[in-house]
């Protein structure tokens, strides 16, 4: 795009031109709040029918349904905010995106050209605050710029590795006449981002592979921002190997959890199965992840014997916290049609023998039942926030299920103990960790799938962070459900009270918390509760069976912990497991670790 | 894990002279807690259409590469060429200022003569001289100036170039 326009029509007013370009980019959805200086978008918005437009109450929210629609559709999100506080309560949910790799294009309203600078009402130096909030930024100062910044911020936010990137557009270029002209085919001047990979690192990758005796697949959110053929791919590769593979938290979904080949998630609270494999592996092969703390543990005891490999479409993720011995620059599901040719045409003989052995380590690993907890069934009892969700898993298997989560320690749960069979149906904030992420997101995919089961687990403490969605929600008659596991507590933060300071549940318990019932009523909503055990099938089936916006308040027990737990600045092979396990409970954190997050 | 060994690198960045693309530059480098120890920008093609950044760092490798990494990533950056991985040529200018009189001042201007620094102002209290040379040269001067009555200094910061016919494009 090298501003060499072929033909280039005059628009009455930047504002159509805007939604022309946008309209050209496949746009069909846009998440926005108006305000004064994107009046001119709104009136062009109201004056025509091929976008719609989705009215939030927060600002935040816009950006997280936009990451929902964008995760679950593969599509570009579109966010509308007005200047000065509607761009700065966009900032969390850009981070957010930024952080997760989700494509966005946020459009910011900004005083005329000629107040920037003067403290003018609502003026927020938007690029300034936001430039390391995106990918990428423009502010627009010339008309003959507008559309140009339009096509390419869509190029950049949904190629290489995707991201959000954020228009910033003062009111008088909106108002005044601009041209318009078609995306341009014509590579970028300087961005141009790698995806097919190098074929000698994939000849050495090949080598390491098919001499590997302990073999790891380490998956992550890469793979499905590849698109579903990457996951296609993966199975494929997986199959055709028959390695063992794990996944991160944002990789759920690639590889079918269902399938005996899944480890189950790694990291902090992954498996133990996944996570000893990672520790003794001789050979790990990383496909899309980027070796995120939380998934390492202590760095200099991650995985000490195995040669590594990472795939990455971002060269600065490779050799940033764990140094590789092959590094492939590529796009996902180029780099797996590659590794795949590549071991076809290789003529050394796998060792099967060793690969038998490993998995039988793997399987004596796998029958400890890491993931094991106990539900009492008697009348009465109180419920398991596990076996909320597994109840959840059960009653939507084989329905169109999106789940999305908001941050704590249902967030793990739901990681854990629902099974994803296909990529783009899991939406959570990984990276950023936002509570507040998941009411708004299953909003946005909702919005894209408005047939589907759209299910936001959430917390107590999370859901009230973006709880205002809720009047989006019965606006737009999103048939949304809500369904809270309810502890009374901030359950991740008094769970590390409790392992690392003393028990003492300093500001994590949620005093004063709505009546949920009611508060769903208020909105329009239905509202449930299970309160024991013997209730949970039935609100869970009544929940899924309401053709409306539904919030089911789940009472779980209050002092569940998640487990397993790799303490912060452990190794793996030091994982805490639950109270079911003899070794249960205790933590032993060092000050190097306590002071990690 | 790589070697802990820090080295000093230079860095030239090639970039897409635009509103901005200094800070996206700065703030990289703050945002992710990496040294900047000397930083120059200018444009440098006729029509000044891109700019030219070289930015003196340290680190380990492993931070020097991904510091290269990072910069790569940026959407207004065309190159990035780590000079120190190959022979190359930077220099500084330096404008000094040094206040005094009698035998410090004649002094002076015999180590500027040496130094090879022109003098580019006078009064009868004061010289200013104009130096150029690698930053080391830079420094020698300066300590030798600073008990004859330094007074004031102003540095470029580097430029720098890979020597023979190979350019950054």
């Amino acid at each position: 795009m090298d501003g060499t326009i072929m033909t280039s029509e005059l628009m009455k007013s930047g504002a159509e031109a805007l939604l022309r370009a946008l309209k050209a980019q496949g746009v069909e959805v846009i998440f926005g709040y108006p305000g004064g200086a994107v009046l001119p978008i709104y009136d062009a918005i109201f004056q025509q029918n091929e976008i719609r437009h989705i009215l939030v109450r927060h600002e935040q929210a816009a950006v997280h349904a936009a990451e929902g629609y964008a995760r679950s559709t593969g599509k570009v999100g579109c966010v509308l905010v007005t200047s000065g506080p509607g761009a700065t309560n966009a900032v969390t949910g850009l981070v957010d995106a930024l952080m997760d790799s989700i494509p966005i294009v946020c459009l910011t309203g900004q005083v005329p050209t000629h107040l920037i600078g003067n403290d003018a009402f609502q003026e927020a130096d938007t690029t300034g605050i936001t430039r390391q909030a995106t990918k990428h930024n423009y502010l627009v100062k010339r008309s003959e710029d507008l559309v140009r910044v339009v096509h390419e911020a869509f190029q950049v936010a949904r190629t290489g590795r995707p991201g959000p990137v954020l228009i910033d557009l003062p009111k008088d270029i909106l108002i005044n006449p601009a041209p318009y002209s078609e995306p341009s085919s014509a590579a970028h001047r300087s961005y141009r981002p790698r995806t097919e990979p190098d074929p000698q690192r994939i000849a050495e990758a090949i080598a390491l592979l098919k001499r590997s005796e302990r073999p790891i697949v380490y998956t992550g959110g890469g793979i499905i921002n590849a698109g579903p053929e990457a996951s296609k791919l993966l199975t494929e590769f997986v199959r055709l190997t028959g390695f063992p593979i794990t996944s991160t938290l944002m990789g759920l979904g690639a590889y079918p959890a269902s399938d005996p080949q899944f480890l189950g998630m790694l990291g902090m609270h992954g498996t133990y199965e996944s996570n000893l494999a990672m520790h003794d592996g001789d050979v790990m092969l990383n496909l899309g992840a980027r070796f995120d703390d939380r998934v390492t543990g202590r760095l200099n005891a991650f995985s000490p014997g195995s040669k590594k490999i990472h795939a990455d479409i971002d060269p600065a993720s490779i050799n940033k916290s764990v140094a590789v011995d092959v590094a492939i620059i590529g796009d996902a599901a180029a780099v797996l049609r590659a590794l795949i040719a590549a071991w076809k045409a290789d003529s050394a003989k796998q060792d099967k023998e060793a690969l038998a052995k490993w998995w039988q380590q793997i399987d004596f690993w796998r029958s400890k039942n890491s993931l094991r907890y106990t539900q009492n069934q008697d009348p009465g009892s109180i419920i398991k926030p596990q076996y909320a969700i597994e109840q959840l898993y059960k009653a939507t298997r084989g329905r169109k299920t999106f789940i999305t989560t908001e941050v704590g320690q249902h967030q793990m749960w739901a990681a854990q103990y629902f099974k994803f069979d296909k990529p783009n149906h899991w939406m959570t904030s990984g990276g950023l960790g936002t509570m507040g992420y998941g009411l708004p997101a299953a909003m946005g995919v909702q919005v894209a799938h408005p047939d589907a089961l759209v299910v936001d687990i959430s917390g107590e403490a999370s859901v009230l962070m973006n709880i205002q969605e809720m009047g989006t929600l019965a606006q737009y008659r999103l048939p949304v459900k809500i369904f809270i596991l309810n502890n009374q507590y901030m359950g991740m933060v008094r769970q590390w009270q409790e392992l690392l300071h003393g028990s003492r549940y300093s500001s994590s318990y949620s005093e004063a918390l709505p009546d949920f019932v009611k508060l769903a009523e208020s909105f329009h909503a239905v509202g449930l509760r299970a309160q024991t055990v013997d209730d949970l099938d039935r609100v869970i089936a009544e929940m899924i069976a309401t053709d409306r916006t539904v919030i089911a308040d789940i009472c779980v027990d209050q002092k569940e912990n998640v487990y397993p737990m790799i303490p912060s600045g452990a190794p793996h092979n030091e994982m805490l497991l639950g109270p079911e396990h003899k070794n249960g409970g205790d933590a032993n954190v060092t000050d190097a670790g306590m002071a990690l997050v | 894990m790589s070697d802990s060994n820090l080295r000093s690198a230079t860095i030239s960045v090639l970039v897409e002279n635009e509103a901005g693309v200094l800070a996206r530059v700065i703030g990289l480098f703050s945002g992710r807690g990496y040294n900047i120890d000397n930083l120059t920008v200018a444009p440098v093609e006729q029509d000044r259409s891109k700019s030219r950044i070289t930015i003196v760092t340290s680190g380990t490798e492993m931070v020097i590469e991904q510091i290269k990494a990072q910069l790569g990533r940026l959407v207004p950056v065309y190159k990035v060429l780590d000079l120190s991985q190959g022979p190359h040529l930077a220099r500084e200018l330096a404008l000094i200022k040094v206040v005094g009189a009698g035998e410090h001042r004649q002094e002076a201007l015999r180590l500027a003569d040496a130094f090879r620094a022109r003098v580019i102002d006078a009064s009868t209290e004061s010289f200013i001289f104009e130096l150029t040379g690698a930053t080391d040269k830079l420094d020698a001067f300066l300590d030798l100036m600073r008990p004859l009555g330094l007074a004031e200094v102003s540095r470029t910061g580097v430029a720098a170039i890979a020597r023979g016919k190979g350019t950054i494009e």
